[in-house]
């Protein structure tokens, strides 16, 4: 058994057994991240390109630390300070790095689409570490096998989405990662940040945070992400805290243990108290120690040039 | 297709192998079995049994150990998918015995060795394997306790079935 896909390019494109697999190949990798030596000669012979267009901070240090455990070589490429400032197109960009005997490139884009664009167009595996406000898959799987992790499972699940949905890359992963898993995912957020159509994608739209609370087992809020609002979607800052911030009492009124994640950075006081992000039924710290777990079965499974068995 | 060893045959040499690890590590205080995944544990599962009859212990030290990670091919052909380890003890000054089925080329104890020393500095490793293709060596490693050594040509292929996993108890020799 190997991956259905040459590249990860989103979540769409996986099948179930997909991820089934990436989760059973993370598994064995938290394993490892267990022991002293947290270290395998696994991938000894790979060069993997970290290609950040846009920022990041907990992504590339993943991806990075992941690479470094499986004893891939890495070269770290972030836009600024880099002849893309100079007018160098990204396959122009891409191919002479690769030109330097790269197997695999880990991409960041604010385009959406960029990673697909360039699959078309290069040999290397592609692993897309988000593109524009279109998918963030190793995001959605992290999520998904924490969830797994403090759940058991995700079939069945009522897991609600909070927040920045209409921009968020993060959100759109997670609705076609957890439902292809069986769970069932609701929206939650202002109408303004919510997108038309999205109940196409079978999800359940709720204005109200409160009531999706109380529907929910989970719930991963999102950040608000200003930089990608180009005109005002909502009043104040304070005025979204106020009607769709999660706080402690609110958490407290609902008589009942929820999970809480974050996938980062967090805009404490916005979208999450400290209060809640820091409680016991916080996983966020989870959610970043499996991200490494799971960028290396990534990485692992899309090294592999063909299909051996079991 | 040929019968090396039948299901009786196959328990005498288990009960054989259990007996020479007892008569060296005498109380097994300091010892532990960590079978290879994936086909290894299903010896190693019945010579921690019978380790555990002959010494009269409740419990041994023992565990498995997947060495995908540390193979020599993982990028020759295709995707090797990762097993669990299972070490729940430390390895720290232990005496190991690694056990696997079948000895063959030895690249399998290479990486096996290489696995378990990531976990932490055993005193000593020892291997014990069922089968010995003595003459199919491609690194220099040798068994410390042996069931059945057999002269093979590198075309054919040894199979060892249990009864849990394949419904029978016996080794075969296929052409």
């Amino acid at each position: 058994m190997s991956l259905s896909v040459k590249h990860l390019l989103g979540i769409k494109e996986l099948q179930t057994q997909d991820i089934e697999l990436i989760f059973r190949t993370a598994d064995t990798f938290k394993q490892v991240l267990q022991r002293q030596i947290k270290k395998v000669p696994a991938l000894r012979d790979t060069t993997v390109a970290n290609i950040f267009f846009e920022n990041s901070t907990r992504t590339r240090i993943s991806f990075e630390l992941a690479e470094k455990r499986l004893s891939a070589d890495t070269i770290n490429f972030a836009a600024s300070g880099s002849s893309v400032s100079k007018g160098e197109t990204l396959i122009d960009t891409v191919n002479n790095i690769l030109a330097m005997k790269v197997d695999m490139v880990v991409m960041r884009h604010s385009a959406s689409g960029a990673p697909w664009f360039l699959a078309n167009h290069i040999d290397a595996s592609i692993i897309n570490a988000g593109d524009g406000t279109n998918e963030h898959p190793t995001q959605a799987l992290l999520d998904a096998f924490s969830i797994r992790e403090r759940l058991g499972d995700i079939k069945g699940k009522r897991i609600t989405i909070i927040g920045d949905i209409m921009h968020s890359r993060v959100a759109l992963s997670n609705i076609f990662c957890l439902k292809k898993l069986g769970a069932e995912v609701m929206v939650a957020g202002p109408p303004t940040l919510i997108p038309k159509h999205i109940q196409d994608l079978g999800v359940k739209v709720e204005y109200d945070v409160k009531k999706a609370l109380e529907w929910a087992e989970v719930a991963n809020v999102l950040r608000i992400q200003l930089e990608r609002q180009h005109k005002p979607l909502f009043s104040t800052l304070r005025e979204y805290a106020l009607y769709y911030g999660i706080n402690k009492s609110m958490l407290d009124s609902l008589n009942k243990e929820m999970v809480i994640m974050h996938p980062g950075p967090i805009n404490r006081g916005v979208e999450i108290n400290s209060d809640v992000a820091d409680s016991k039924n916080s996983i966020i710290l989870d959610q970043v120690e499996n991200g490494v777990a799971i960028r290396m079965a990534v990485i692992y499974l899309l090294s592999g040039k063909g299909d051996l068995g079991e | 297709m040929k019968t090396l060893l039948d299901k009786n045959q196959l328990n005498i040499t288990l009960q054989r192998l259990a007996h020479q690890l007892v008569e060296n590590h005498l109380n097994f205080n300091n010892t532990a079995i960590i079978g290879i995944q994936p086909r290894g544990i299903l010896l190693s599962d019945r010579i921690a049994e019978l380790v555990k009859g002959i010494t009269g212990k409740n419990s041994i030290d023992y565990g498995q150990l997947d060495i995908t990670f540390y193979r020599d091919d993982v990028h020759q052909g295709g995707i090797h998918l990762p097993q669990d380890t299972n070490i729940n003890f430390s390895i720290e000054g232990k005496d190991i015995i690694l056990v696997d089925d079948v000895l063959h080329t030895g690249r399998t104890i290479r990486a096996a060795m290489d696995a378990l020393l990531a976990e932490g500095r055993p005193n000593s490793i020892e291997l014990m394997v069922l089968i010995d293709r003595r003459f199919s060596r491609q690194l220099p490693i040798q068994p410390d306790y042996v069931g059945r050594t057999i002269d093979t040509i590198i075309t054919q292929k040894v199979k060892v079935n249990w009864q849990e996993k394949d419904g029978l108890d016996e080794v075969v020799l296929i052409d």
